[in-house]
């Protein structure tokens, strides 16, 4: 109820700072987009429907008003199904090759899985330096080399960690970064792996 | 004839050769290349700025100009069930007229009185001229290993025909202008599970996707890749490919459904692409990593 | 069906600069499909340039030489207007002839 109640005050809001002619823009936009586009593989067409995040930060070019981000971000931060057994750290090893995995989620995957049948990765080196071996890292997210020894290994930092990989929109309402968890791209037993890519002491991200 | 100098340029793999010259003459093999040398931009890697030095010794010796060739050839030929050729497909500047084509389309067409981009027009003029389906052209419109489909020859050919001109796409008819707002729209409309647009890869400067520089299409200086070696032969795989196809792959790793080929769409937004690159000098068909 | 090439030729220095890209797959032999089957070998055996019915250069190739390759050479005598032909065998027996004038 929550969501709903608050798309329709945003959006009310924000069709103010969007200029009328814009709006026919957008519309033209989506409906050309749903007439052209076809479903391929795993890739339905309703993916091409914005869910209140998406229009939200589209509306508002990605800069929505406070208030309204804060709101959202509380949703989407009562979204986040953390872990029953109360653990965050998975095994950094294989967390690596999740981070390393840039596969899943086109059309040529299929569902939870690789084209290759893998698991779906996280694709993290795409953006982020990460590990001290890898050179070829991207640069649209931030450096996460040395985590945890930045930041500390304490349990509130691995919770707000497995937040941010499950559901990076509750933290920042329109980060660059996939809602991981909310998704269904990665799984519980992979995002701990992750956690503990950045936040075991043992992991080479902190040594 | 006393000498022959040879010089074989291994295109793709770097694999050491086997050349023998015969008929009594001595061979001296490799000659270096003449490199072109550019001042690579501060805000490139050294691994790009390497690869750019090995794209430009390639430029002078592109494999995409043997897909020139077959394109004209397949431009002269009387083809399809209609046995005509495409000489007389309007291309904007009137029947027949394929110097400086490229660089101004995408654009307004009266008879369909749509904004069409080079691959949307050649495939509209393969359906009216010579009387192919488009929904044949459409089933594999890709280059694969096994085969370069005759619309990706066809557009390298017309894109050859404007090398070394200006980018020009004209927005003075209202359905063009329509078609850049629109394209401007697609390009920032997120969605999908990954939450993508075009934009968060390509709407700021100095972004990378691990080793690759990604190109700020919204900006007047970024869009020029958009155009600049498009149709190009990429060397993952030898293949030649069209901006129909690069879109394509963009909204397949943007997480989307499948965009269909040569739509309104793909034009609108090549549109957006192709006015913020206006002014810029287009090089031709080119080579891609 | 093999596709055309591409040839340049330009005199200089009283010689004529030749450069040749020729189309062709080049297979090794030694590479597998995804199905694991070995892809059979197609590759060009042998190039030959004419000049006014004279051979300026004949060359035997192998698998070695890449996919879609470039050929660069100079040869002595030849002038403006000129024509020169090249031809290229495959091991298929598949062969192509093209001709470009001196320029």
């Amino acid at each position: 109820m929550k969501i709903i109640q608050a798309t329709i005050f945003g959006a009310a809001a924000l069709a103010i700072a969007y200029t009328a002619q814009a709006q026919d823009y957008r519309a033209q936009a989506i409906s050309m987009m749903k007439r052209d586009f076809h479903a391929k593989g795993i890739a339905g067409m309703d993916r091409l429907d914005e869910d209140t995040v998406q229009k939200i930060c589209n509306l508002s070019h990605n800069n929505p008003p406070k208030g309204l981000a804060e709101r959202l971000q509380q949703d989407q931060l009562e979204d986040i199904k953390y872990p029953a057994d109360g653990k965050f750290l998975g095994d950094w090893k294989s967390g690596e090759k999740i981070a390393q995995r840039g596969r899943g989620m086109t059309w040529k995957d299929k569902d939870g899985k690789t084209s290759r049948g893998e698991p779906n990765g996280g694709s993290c080196y795409n953006c982020h330096q990460i590990g001290p071996d890898t050179t070829s890292f991207g640069s649209i997210g931030n450096s996460l080399l040395h985590f945890g020894k930045i930041r500390g290994y304490g349990a509130d930092m691995q919770k707000y960690v497995y937040g941010k990989i499950y559901n990076a929109k509750a933290f920042n309402l329109c980060s660059a970064m996939p809602r991981f968890g909310h998704s269904d791209t990665l799984s519980e037993e992979q995002i701990k792996d992750l956690v503990a890519l950045l936040l075991d002491p043992n992991s080479p991200v902190n040594k | 004839m006393s000498s022959i100098k040879l010089r074989v340029v291994v295109a793709l793999s770097g694999l050491a050769f086997a050349c023998a010259a015969q008929a009594g003459q001595t061979a001296t093999p490799v000659k270096v290349a003449a490199q072109t040398k550019k001042a690579a931009s501060k805000s490139r890697s050294a691994i790009a700025a390497e690869f750019e030095k090995f794209r430009d010794i390639m430029e002078e010796a592109s494999p995409a100009e043997l897909f020139e060739a077959k394109g004209e050839e397949l431009w002269k030929a009387k083809r399809g069930p209609k046995n005509a050729s495409l000489e007389k497909c309007d291309l904007g500047l009137g029947p027949g007229v394929l110097k400086g084509a490229y660089v101004k389309m995408p654009r307004y067409f009266a008879d369909t009185d749509q904004v069409m981009d080079a691959e949307r027009r050649i495939v509209y003029c393969m359906v009216t001229l010579q009387g192919f389906k488009e929904a044949d052209l459409a089933k594999k419109p890709f280059s694969s290993a096994s085969k370069t489909p005759d619309p990706v020859s066809l557009v390298t050919y017309v894109a050859g025909q404007s090398r070394g001109m200006k980018i020009a796409v004209p927005q003075k008819h209202p359905k063009e202008r329509d078609a850049y707002n629109t394209g401007e729209e697609i390009f920032n409309y997120r969605a999908g599970p990954w939450d993508f647009s075009c934009a968060t890869c390509h709407g700021a400067d100095n972004l990378r996707i691990r080793t690759q520089d990604l190109p700020n299409l919204s900006s007047k200086e970024g869009a020029i890749a958009a155009f600049q070696g498009w149709p190009g032969y990429r060397m993952t795989g030898g293949l030649m490919h069209t901006l129909q196809w690069r879109l394509n792959d963009c909204f397949r790793q943007q997480r989307f459904p499948e965009p269909g080929y040569v739509s309104e769409t793909l034009s609108d937004l090549l549109t957006y692409m192709g006015v913020n690159a206006n002014g810029h000098v287009y090089k031709g068909p080119g080579i891609k990593r | 069906m093999a596709d055309p090439m591409r040839i340049r030729a330009k005199a200089k220095d009283g010689g004529v600069n030749v450069k040749i890209l020729m189309a062709h797959e080049m297979e090794t032999g030694q590479r597998k499909d995804s199905a694991g089957k070995p892809i059979p070998a197609h590759f060009i055996q042998h190039v030959s340039v004419t000049w006014q019915g004279k051979v300026v250069l004949s060359a035997n190739w192998g698998p070695a030489i890449s996919k879609n390759p470039f050929l660069e050479f100079d040869f002595k005598g030849g002038k403006k207007g000129d024509k020169i032909q090249v031809t290229w065998t495959d091991n298929k027996g598949d062969t192509r002839t093209d001709e470009a004038t001196i320029n």
